[in-house]
């Protein structure tokens, strides 16, 4: 039953929310989201002393076609819900020393949102997790059409169908085992004990490669990104980077290696290839971008590019340090995007070239950008190091080439982050007159916040390796 | 066949009120009149008669079909009320002749006897005509009632001679004897059967709107008052299917296997030609008509698969299409009416003016684009499970690429209505379309959260 608290939480605030005014509502936004963080502490406990029974809940849905509804946890399940339910109450809180025009509806998606992820992350049944899948992508294409910047809507509607189109094929996939086997079961379960299913592995990999690889996303299925991340509301931008991405990645460990493995091991090759020219292709571009928010953009391609690789390249460390990674390259995205925000909502300057100095007028802003940056080029004892150098070994264990070219990602992260930080931040101010106030409060607790966890994680990453381990080991069988 | 008589008594009954002088009171007297006979109908569930030897039969198939249609057109009658409050003089005519459109449609649904059919039909038909070019001085209107009745003349000619083929071939025009006809005769089935099977099935491809017979869908739509629309796209593409269905799984299932490739080829034509061409219509009503022809094509896929699956697929369908359909005519009519347009550039900027009616019909096109949780979602999912199931590999296939196409152009709606800058009509608020259309997005999401017991009606 604590499956269905977990959902209904979000859902009810989603609701309530509806009927509140102005500042009410991100008030009510705020309290629901730390109720469901507290409640997600109190599942991890739970989970930490008796196990996933408690979270077990199965139900038929309709009997002809066959439908059930199964939600149930385990690690992996549970460190996505942990990144989802910790950076809801930091996105709500980042927005809060800004106006917003009908904030009811904004935080009201927002929350609809959190509940359609948390529903993606404990489903264990292939109908019900397609639609959730279905169910994230309409509040976030409304929050960045309405509340999105210049060209907004040709970019969302590109956003939209391109992610809808990869769902339609997950649904083909689904449909395809649907009818594989004669008991019509799309139990995860089920699926994963009997992945010799009648069907052709190689459509099927094909099938929910290419929706996973949209949402992650992989080259070349990337080309919505950073048009995307650059016109939504940053809120959006944090929901889309933080959380979203992870959903696909979270998809390949959790569908698509367990119950293709035949497929899998035929794409293997190609898959990691695609990642691994995307990590240096998106780094690439990322150095000669101009815009602050294109750049990370890129970046996050590259980023999530090395966790695709992990898991391809198909072996316990990729695993570990792909669920590590994801969990760090949330926190640190979401902190990187509200960095960018700040910048770009103080200086109403966009790019990169043309600023600088900000570290003389608010050092503060200085520091805690710096600590996320070094966390986003996995400077050892961030966060970022522990994930990238685990995914790095795994890649290496696969292919020597392939790990040479995927390292570039850590060089070349340093040198367009760094390089953007020193034209923005350090030297004297280009720009004159600039004001720029230090951090408010608001923004103070979610970078501080953001930052103590870039450094617990890196020195005591061991948590979450725990959590996840047992799972991971069992699909490597 | 209660159901029947009482029905066409109303429509009548809407005549003599006018000769009454009592205008006002037609379409409550309608809306209570067609609510007991919802009642009524309900009361034949598992009674399984047959009436005028055998040329009627009611059984559950007819009972569900009829349920909804005159669910159908209770809303549509709602809705009348204000769409005709400006033509008080012609109501009673407009009323009786969109009661004997249900009366038509109601024939379809329980014939027995393809003369029954074809009497079906041609009521329903017949009366569409009329409707279809209602609105007299608009020049629209005159071109889709003329075009619809020269082209559905066609097709009822089809229909007719296929019918006196079959005939001819078995002896017969009771369903059930000449499916009895097929069986017996196997080997030597005579050519004129075959042939008067195809003219059959050519006349019904007409009136579901499957391409290549979808010609007149787009103009018809696009001439007739928006009610009428709304009417043609929900109870008579159920009806054109519900008999199609029949006809399919109780007369020519054993003949099957040569119709199948055909209707095969005419799902992906139909699935095709429907979400292409809708991308660049301009008109929201000539759009929705594509979209009907799209949502034919999924149909389609429940007629391939009719012969081994029960109709629980299209009832399903067929309820949430015509939900979903209904609740963006109720707020497109009134839209209408206040920019005096039925582009879809008449829905600019609706979301500043007017926050709810903008964010039900954003909710109506994401449930016709078949996304949950609404109705439709399930409905697709299921149709092409069954097709899946029954071998059509690649239909599906092009059934799954053609509902992305459909996320474009129900989004341009959408797009209208957040992305535009508003325009200056002001839209009255009215108490009979809000009533529908909150029904009809409550009854889709319900529908969709609680499929088991329409999915499994039968």
């Amino acid at each position: 039953m604590l499956s269905l608290t977990l959902l209904s939480i979000p859902l009810i605030a989603a609701i309530l929310l509806l009927f509140s005014r102005g500042n009410l509502s991100r008030n009510l936004a705020l309290v629901f989201t730390l109720v469901q963080l507290v409640f997600t502490v109190y599942a991890y406990t739970v989970f930490k002393n008796e196990g996933a029974q408690a979270f077990e809940f199965l139900a038929s849905w309709s009997v002809k076609p066959v439908l059930n509804i199964h939600f149930a946890m385990d690690g992996m399940s549970l460190v996505m819900i942990m990144l989802t339910n910790l950076l809801l109450p930091l996105i709500v809180l980042s927005g809060y020393n800004r106006e917003l025009e009908r904030a009811h509806i904004f935080y009201s998606l927002m929350l609809f949102m959190q509940f359609a992820l948390n529903g993606v992350f404990i489903s264990f049944d292939g109908f019900i997790y397609y639609i959730f899948w279905e169910l994230a992508l309409i509040p976030i294409y409304f929050i960045s059409f309405n509340w999105g910047g210049e060209g907004r809507a040709k970019v969302t509607l590109k956003f939209f169908i391109y992610t809808l189109a990869g769902s339609l094929l997950m649904l083909f996939a689904f449909l395809f085992l649907y009818n594989g086997t004669p008991q019509h079961s799309l139990d995860w379960g089920f699926l994963s004990s009997n992945p010799s299913c009648s069907c052709n592995q190689t459509w099927l990999f094909w099938l929910f490669f290419i929706a996973f690889a949209i949402k992650i996303p992989i080259i070349p299925f990337h080309t919505w990104q950073p048009d995307t991340y650059a016109t939504a509301p940053t809120q959006g931008t944090m929901l889309l980077s933080g959380i979203m991405l992870k959903m696909g990645t979270y998809s390949l460990l959790r569908w698509l290696l367990p119950i293709v493995p035949a497929g899998v091991a035929e794409w293997q090759y190609v898959a990691i290839t695609l990642s691994v020219i995307g990590i240096v292709y998106a780094s690439v571009i990322a150095i000669m971008q101009k815009d602050l928010k294109r750049l990370l953009a890129y970046s996050s391609i590259a980023h999530v590019g090395l966790i695709s690789a992990g898991i391809f390249a198909f072996n316990l460390s990729g695993f570990q340090g792909s669920m590590v990674q994801m969990f760090a390259h949330g926190i640190n995205v979401v902190g990187l995007f509200y960095c960018a925000d700040i910048i770009m909502n103080r200086t109403k300057h966009g790019e990169i070239e043309g600023l600088g100095g900000i570290r003389l007028v608010a050092p503060q802003f200085a520091t805690w950008f710096m600590i996320i940056i070094l966390g986003s080029v996995a400077l050892p004892l961030t966060n970022g190091f522990v994930g990238e150098f685990m995914l790095l070994f795994s890649v290496y264990q696969y292919n020597t080439w392939l790990a040479v070219f995927a390292g570039l990602t850590i060089i070349l992260g340093a040198v367009y982050m760094l390089r953007m930080y020193q034209k923005m931040v350090l030297g004297s101010a280009i720009k004159e007159n600039m004001v720029f106030p230090d951090l408010y409060w608001n923004e103070k607790i979610v970078l501080v916040t953001i930052g103590i966890l870039i450094f617990v994680m890196g020195i005591f990453p061991r948590p979450i390796m725990e959590l996840t381990e047992p799972v991971l080991k069992n699909l490597i069988k | 066949m209660n159901t029947l008589i009482y029905t066409a008594i109303l429509g009548f009954l809407c005549m003599v009120l006018e000769i009454f002088n009592v205008r006002k009171l037609i379409v409550p007297a309608l809306v209570l009149g067609l609510a007991l006979i919802f009642g009524l109908n309900l009361n034949d569930w598992n009674s399984n008669q047959s009436f005028f030897n055998n040329m009627v039969r009611i059984d559950n198939f007819s009972v569900a079909f009829s349920g909804l249609a005159i669910f159908v057109t209770l809303l549509i009658f709602i809705m009348a009320t204000d769409f005709y409050a400006e033509d008080q003089n012609h109501i009673s005519d407009y009323m009786s002749i969109l009661t004997f459109i249900l009366v038509g449609a109601l024939m379809m649904f329980n014939y027995a006897n393809l003369t029954m059919l074809f009497l079906g039909i041609e009521t329903l038909s017949i009366a569409l005509y009329v409707m279809a070019g209602s609105k007299r001085f608009d020049i629209r209107s005159n071109e889709a009632g003329f075009k619809y009745f020269l082209m559905g003349s066609f097709a009822s000619g089809f229909l007719l001679f296929g019918i006196a083929l079959i005939f001819g071939a078995s002896g017969s025009f009771d369903l059930a004897k000449i499916a009895d006809y097929t069986i017996q005769n196997q080997q030597n089935i005579s050519p004129l059967f075959y042939t008067g099977m195809f003219l059959v099935v050519f006349a019904m491809l007409f009136k579901v709107s499957a391409a290549p017979f979808h010609f007149w869908a787009p103009d018809v739509y696009h001439g007739s008052p928006a009610l009428v629309t709304a009417y043609m796209s929900t109870l008579v593409k159920i009806a054109a299917f519900a008999a199609f269905y029949k006809l399919m799984s109780t007369t020519f299932f054993y003949s099957f296997e040569k119709i199948a490739p055909v209707l095969n080829v005419v799902a992906i034509i139909t699935l095709a030609v429907g979400n292409l061409m809708a991308l660049s219509q301009t008109n929201f009503k000539r759009l929705l008509a594509y979209s009907g022809i799209s949502h034919a094509g999924y149909l389609m896929l429940v007629i391939l698969t009719a012969k081994n699956q029960t109709a629980g697929a299209l009832f399903y369908y067929s309820l949430a299409y015509a939900l979903i359909t209904l609740a963006a005519f109720a707020v497109a009519i009134p839209v209408f009416k206040a920019a005096n347009s039925e582009d879809i550039d008449a829905f600019n900027g609706l979301a500043k003016k007017n926050p709810m009616h903008a964010a039900a019909l954003s909710m109506a096109m994401i449930g016709l684009a078949g996304i949950p949780p609404f109705a439709g979602f399930l409905g697709k999912y299921y149709i092409f499970t069954e097709a899946l199931q029954s071998g059509y590999f690649y239909t599906t296939l092009v059934a799954i690429f053609a509902s992305m196409i459909g996320v474009y152009y129900y989004f341009k709606v959408i797009l209208a209505m957040y992305g535009q800058p508003a325009n200056e009509s002001k839209m009255e608020q009215s108490f009979n379309y809000n009533l529908v259309l909150w029904v009809c997005l409550a009854l889709s999401v319900v529908f969709g959260i609680f499929p088991g017991p329409i999915l499994n009606i039968f």
